[in-house]
């Protein structure tokens, strides 16, 4: 009941912020398709698959874990840009396996998209334990930084019971 | 000299680096050889174009509604970029593509030579 009542509350936050015209009609649309959404969330966690998210990840790590990501971020945008703007584009392209040790899936996701994130870097195809990633300058430490964050990223999971 | 113009200066300074990485990640997607590496030089403008210009225009907007919304925005293609990006490569790998990789072949040019 109080997840319910929490959501529809943050859908119609959510409306607030987006629509920035508080007319009596227009808010009152706002708590109408609030609630509607709600219930159709209801009757969905009555089907037969019905899987509830959760989000197993440490707030205060998290928010430390994107400013370390954003200056990863930085430093490989800085990479990519000199391999583009130089003349001959001196490539290094290489496949290869990532072990990862997140235990959930959002755990999982996290790493896999903050590997795409940075430049330089994309994840291909998940298998069981093993990422395949696509780097476009392959150097021998490319997979020691890889493995840092992997490590950053389990970290900031909270451990499943 | 106020703090307004402190903004303003930081604020184009953003938008300004935000515009070139954009079109420096445009240009790599134009010299880059083939799809694979050409995805590389893409997220460029996906990573660092958008997080600058969406910083500089929530330094335009003030403490408002528009920073609220531009940030909402940032959060979404945050993930969705990536997201995305994963997608067109893992389509590109399941439907058959490899990449062709430089490491391999600088080991096989060592081993023979």
């Amino acid at each position: 009941m109080l997840r319910t009542l929490l959501t529809a509350l943050t859908l119609f936050a959510l409306w607030l912020l987006m629509s920035g015209i508080y007319s009596p009609l227009i808010i009152g649309l706002g708590i109408a398709s609030s609630i509607i959404a709600v219930i159709t969330m209801r009757r969905m966690d009555n089907a037969a698959d019905a899987q509830r998210m959760q989000i197993y990840l440490k707030p205060i790590a998290t928010i430390r874990y994107w400013a370390w990501l954003m200056i990863e971020i930085a430093k490989s945008n800085w990479m990519v840009t000199k391999i583009i703007l130089s003349p001959n584009m001196q490539m290094n392209r290489h496949l290869f396996k990532v072990p990862y040790t997140q235990k959930t899936d959002l755990g999982q996701a996290v790493f896999a998209n903050s590997i795409t994130l940075t430049p330089g870097t994309i994840s291909v195809e998940v298998e069981d334990g093993t990422f395949w990633v696509h780097a476009v300058s392959y150097a021998s430490d490319t997979k020691d930084a890889l493995a840092e964050m992997d490590a950053e990223v389990s970290a900031i999971e909270s451990v499943v019971a | 000299m106020g703090w307004a113009l402190v903004i303003e200066i930081l604020s184009w300074l953003f938008i300004l680096s935000g515009s070139a990485f954009t079109l420096i990640g445009a240009i790599g997607t134009l010299r880059f050889p083939n799809f694979w590496s050409r995805l590389h030089a893409a997220s460029i403008s996906e990573s660092a174009g958008m997080i600058l210009l969406i910083s500089g225009m929530c330094l335009q907007g003030g403490i408002s509604l528009l920073t609220v919304k531009l940030l909402i925005i940032g959060t979404f293609i945050f993930i969705t970029g990536p997201t995305s990006t994963h997608a067109v490569a893992n389509a590109a790998h399941t439907s058959g593509a490899r990449p062709d990789s430089d490491e391999d072949a600088r080991k096989k040019q060592k081993g023979t030579s």
